[in-house]
């Protein structure tokens, strides 16, 4: 499996930024920490990823505690996560959980906590500004 | 008859020290940054203990280590429910130590402070999946519940399936909105209060006697 690297973007002189898209069946195969290195490798080269089926609770806690670890002063200052909020209506864990299946499978967008601005968020809507290094 | 119920309370009676005893539960107060957590956990601590728990402050990562006061013994109609009480790092996803510069800090310190909240947060996050029977989760009222850090920590609380309090503090502030805060958190009951002014503590203690006793 290629690895998803930001090596050719990252060079570029006019600096886009990348945006990485990964699907639910790329995370699939994938153990916990390993998720965690893909999204974190990808955000500390400055890009945004989008996890078509975000992850678990334990994933989202694990993620937090090693973004902590890696937060150093003038090079990485964390990470901004954003997710639909939950609404009464949309609240399926109590269901979720009677038919043992695993939690909810939402969208998630992360990136460096320096350059992704969630500018609005609703149950419906994620609006977020993108900015260079 | 008379015999026979007096050894059975005085039987009741061990087995429940044994059981408060041996293995208080271990109440996690978590929340984001400047909520009022180690404000509460002091207030609980002194009304129960005569001792504090920690320093409070206006600028956020006061608490950078997990602070622990064992065996509370609080008291409710008659009935003593021990818990420790764990009052945690204000828990985020971002940590940049220009912000503390603002807060009138040499760099050194700032970059200290933010090192160490950090640590801090890593290893409440840690504690949460391991090591805590229990969570007391601190809003500040005044404040938009709706932030991607509280959804998740209410999510990664729900998947451990345990007994979670949400309380809106800083009632005394006019700003302050509990209904945003229940309605944000529907599934589960919020207990407003003003930690600072005592306010409303006698719900707060009579819930935490029945979601953790
Ligand atoms: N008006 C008002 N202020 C409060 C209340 N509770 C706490 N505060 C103030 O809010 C600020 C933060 O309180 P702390 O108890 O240090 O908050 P914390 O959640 O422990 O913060 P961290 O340890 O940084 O995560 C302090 O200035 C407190 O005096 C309250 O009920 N009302
Ligand atoms: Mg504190």
């Amino acid at each position: 499996m290629p690895e998803v690297t930001s090596d050719e973007s990252a060079d570029e002189p006019d600096g886009g930024v990348q945006i990485d898209l990964i699907s639910g069946a790329r995370m699939e195969g994938l153990t916990s920490m390993e998720k965690i290195r893909l999204i974190l490798d990808g955000v500390r080269d400055g890009n945004i990823v989008i996890l078509e089926e975000g992850l678990s609770p334990d994933e989202e806690s694990k993620l937090i505690e090693v973004t902590m670890t890696e937060i150093s002063p003038d090079d990485f200052s964390g990470i901004e996560i954003e997710t639909y909020p939950q609404s009464q209506a949309t609240d399926q864990s109590l269901l979720d959980r009677l038919m043992g299946r695993e939690s909810a499978k939402k969208l998630t967008v992360i990136g460096p906590a320096n350059q992704l601005e969630t500018l609005h968020k609703d149950e419906t809507l994620i609006s977020a500004l993108v900015s260079r290094k | 008859m008379g015999l026979l119920t007096n050894l059975r309370d005085s039987v009741s009676r061990v087995t429940d020290r044994l059981f408060t005893d041996s293995e208080p539960k271990r109440i996690g107060i978590y929340g984001p940054p400047n909520a009022g957590k180690t404000t509460l956990a002091n207030r609980i601590a002194r009304d129960w203990t005569g001792d504090a728990v920690g320093p409070e402050s206006h600028i956020p990562h006061e608490t950078r280590r997990a602070r622990r006061k064992e065996g509370v013994e609080i008291e409710r109609n008659g009935r003593k429910v021990t818990i420790d009480i764990v009052d945690t790092p204000g828990v985020t996803t971002k940590v940049d130590y220009k912000e503390f510069l603002d807060h009138e800090m040499e760099k050194d310190d700032a970059v200290r402070r933010s090192r160490e909240a950090t640590e801090g947060v890593a290893e409440a996050m840690h504690w949460l999946r391991e090591d805590v029977d229990g969570v007391i989760y601190v809003l500040d009222s005044t404040t938009d519940p709706f932030t991607q850090v509280n959804t998740m920590l209410i999510g990664i609380i729900e998947s451990q399936d345990l007994p979670v309090l949400i309380l809106a503090n800083k009632t005394d502030l006019p700003e302050s909105n509990v209904q945003r805060v229940a309605n944000a958190f529907p599934q589960h009951e919020t207990i407003p209060l003003s930690a600072l002014e005592g306010e409303n503590m006698d719900e707060v203690y009579d819930k935490i006697a029945e979601y953790f006793g």
